[in-house]
């Protein structure tokens, strides 16, 4: 029998109950898993992927932000002053500040389970990354923070008890009723079983959207799928059209076994240059326009953006469409000296810096905007809450760097202690009613010879690159929405299915559900917002425009996206 | 340069049959970006495992490459035949997919 006979045999689906559903298993899901337990509830830690493999933490290369004075003396107050600067004055100052004030517990319980970070003279060594006024970054050597962070992590939940962990199942649907979370329904991928999850509270950990542009940074699996799942739960999100691109992602060679944005430290300990086609320095040409330069970096990330996108768009891109990088100039003692093992790793893939440069460009690496959530991280629908990157707000208009990290770790702790209490104050009530609606659309799936839905999500990726990247006009954000409807009119209503066990057509299918409807969340505000704010460049509305201090928050009714505008909170939350 | 794979396919119980595939690529190229390009450009229910894609980081797409166990993202198409086939002593999915999740961590964890 296959799995589409399995599902509509089965007159129940599998059901389970917890306390706390825990959806992802990434730095702050298992963070919120580790808390919630220690908080005395049951964890179902449900993802996707294998545990503690899929989503970004465990790609992480690079740096975790924390003022923990080890390096050079410093307060949490200093990293919330950097952090706010970088946000372009839309920072929620209350989750700014609980990342910051918390982050130095965070890093040093981490220190305390072994994650191995990077020591000098006695201490935990912090890098000096930008934007930041001091020496704040704790690492891994060499280039294996976000693995040993997930490795870590991953321990932890073994040595817990009470914590039930399920990978392979891709949550469809947060189960809501009478204004209140209660659980989740799910597709079991390897079997193609629909299985239903009793909660009495549920966190989003399902990290950022990067997979919705054609170049990224992120996992396979990261296509907004808490965003989608908090808008149709009736959350609302905001900031979302506030997506971060990595100036220097790899492009070219084909570099594999590496994080793609991994150039930066190359460049910033060893002076890398950008080059155009023409193997000119062009940095210099962009330069003008602004005056934030840390000496290192010519160029600000978002300014390093803008001047390679404007060289390819004048035809003097790299061949595989960005721009050089080059180390030539650099004695390869030096390069050996500054990145030990990691240089055998490149010559494993075919490249020697001292003799060639490296083809680079702007990817998609994070997503500042996310769900909505108060001081509880709890969202507007009562007993659901998000972590992690998954949240919008802290980071405003644009992340510092260093930051994704620490908010995994000091989001998902404060979540999972807050549904853990939750919890404790409820009896379970699973309204089997309510989840039927997904039951009834998994159902429904259909094989559908000659529709491909892995060719839709490279059309909607190169759309979004087109037309919602880092550089907007109102034209093209009019031709993203009304590329995105014609996306969704394709798809319909109905699931694709290939009709077997891991069925890769049925997840396509509803990855371009989620990933359609969070499209649309972003090109909508990036329409409304006639400005230039951080990660938000609009070519027909360049500079700021201090009328738009303000945050925008997407909400979904009968299928209708809905937009409103709110000042940032400033007031710091009661201790 | 064009590299042939052909790809063990089928579920458990049944037997399982070779499908051939040709796929275009470029030197350096991996064989997940392979199978990746043959779900958009010739059959997207062919199965197999991956998250990080190309950072070898999330170790979900080890598989029997010519006859040795070995990650997809790592192993770059060569031109000529490559064989792949699901991991021999993990139980068999679908395609290329086995269960290698922990017990543990399985909806149904074995007795």
């Amino acid at each position: 029998m296959s799995p589409s006979e399995t599902r509509n045999a089965a007159k129940e689906a599998t059901h389970l109950e917890t306390d706390v559903l825990i959806i992802g298993a990434g730095g702050a899901g298992m963070y919120a898993a580790l808390e919630a337990a220690r908080g005395g509830a049951s964890v179902l830690l449900a993802d996707r992927s294998l545990i503690g493999r899929g989503g970004a933490t465990v790609m992480a290369q690079m740096t975790v932000a924390a003022a923990l004075g080890e390096q050079t003396p410093d307060h949490w107050e200093h990293h919330l002053a950097d952090t706010l600067a970088a946000g372009r004055g839309l920072c929620n100052q209350n989750l700014a500040a609980m990342l910051c004030e918390d982050g130095p517990r965070r890093i040093r319980e981490m220190d305390s389970w072994k994650v191995g970070w990077a020591r000098e003279d006695g201490h935990i060594k912090q890098a000096q990354a930008p934007g930041h006024d001091r020496p704040r970054c704790a690492y891994v050597d060499f280039l294996a923070t976000g693995p040993a962070v997930s490795r870590t992590l991953r321990t932890q939940l073994n040595l817990a008890s009470g914590i039930r962990r399920v990978g392979d199942l891709a949550i469809i649907d947060i189960v809501v009723r009478d204004g209140e979370a209660c659980g989740a329904t799910a597709l079991h991928l390897t079997s193609g079983e629909i299985v239903t999850l009793a909660a009495k509270a549920v966190v989003i950990a399902t990290g950022g959207l990067t997979r919705l542009y054609q170049r990224n940074s992120g996992s396979a699996n990261m296509g907004g799928d808490g965003y989608a799942l908090a808008l149709r739960a009736g959350a609302e999100l905001i900031d979302m059209e506030f997506v971060q691109f990595f100036p220097i992602g790899h492009l070219s060679p084909r570099l594999v076994g590496m994080d793609p944005i991994m150039w930066d430290p190359f460049r910033y300990k060893l002076g890398g240059k950008l080059l155009n086609a023409e193997m000119r320095e062009f940095e210099e040409d962009y330069a003008t326009h602004d005056k934030r330069s840390d000496g290192r970096y010519v160029l600000t990330r978002d300014l390093a953006t803008y001047a390679i996108t404007k060289e390819v768009e004048a035809g003097r891109g790299s061949p595989a469409g960005g721009a050089y990088l080059s180390f030539q100039h650099v004695p390869e003692a030096d390069i050996r000296r500054a990145f030990g093992p990691v240089v055998d790793r490149l010559a494993a893939n075919g490249i020697d810096l001292t003799h060639r440069p490296v083809e680079v460009s702007p990817i998609a690496h994070y997503h500042m905007g996310g769900v909505r959530v108060n001081a509880e991280l709890e969202t507007g629908v009562s007993g659901l809450y998000a972590c992690g990157e998954a949240v919008g707000g802290a980071n405003g208009a644009n992340r510092l760097s260093g930051n994704a990290i620490t908010e995994a770790f000091v989001f998902g702790a404060r979540a999972g202690r807050n549904a853990a209490r939750r919890a404790s104050q409820r009896a379970s009530s699973w309204p089997s009613d309510t989840a039927r609606s997904v039951i009834d659309l998994l159902r429904s799936a259909k094989r559908r010879d000659g529709r491909n839905p892995a060719v839709i999500i490279a059309r909607l990726q190169t759309l979004m690159a087109d037309t919602v990247g880092p550089f907007r006009t109102e034209e093209k954000l009019h031709s993203a929405i009304k590329g995105l409807v014609e996306l969704q009119k394709e798809i319909g209503d109905i699931p694709w299915s290939s009709a077997e066990e891991f069925d890769a057509v049925l997840v396509d299918w509803l990855d371009l559900r989620n990933m359609l409807l969070v499209a649309r969340s972003i090109a909508l505000p990036a329409l409304a917002r006639t400005e230039s704010r951080g990660a938000h460049q609009r070519e027909d509305y360049p500079g700021l425009d201090d009328d738009w201090g303000v945050n925008q928050v997407v909400t979904l009714s009968d299928g209708e996206l809905n937009l409103a505008h709110t000042a940032p909170p400033t007031a710091r939350a009661a201790k | 340069m064009k590299a042939t794979l052909n790809i063990q396919r089928g579920r458990p119980g049944g037997a399982p049959h070779v499908e051939t595939f040709e796929v275009a690529f470029e030197p350096g190229q991996s064989v997940l970006d392979g199978l990746r390009a043959l779900r958009r450009d010739a059959d997207p229910s062919l199965a197999f495992r991956f998250s990080c894609i190309n950072a070898n980081a999330c170790k979900e797409c080890m598989m029997l490459i010519d006859g040795k166990v070995d990650y997809a993202c790592t192993v770059r198409l060569k031109e000529g035949v490559m064989v792949l086939a699901p991991l021999p002593k993990k139980p068999l999915i679908r395609d290329l997919v086995t269960e290698i999740a922990p017990p543990e961590e399985r909806l149904h964890p074995p007795p």
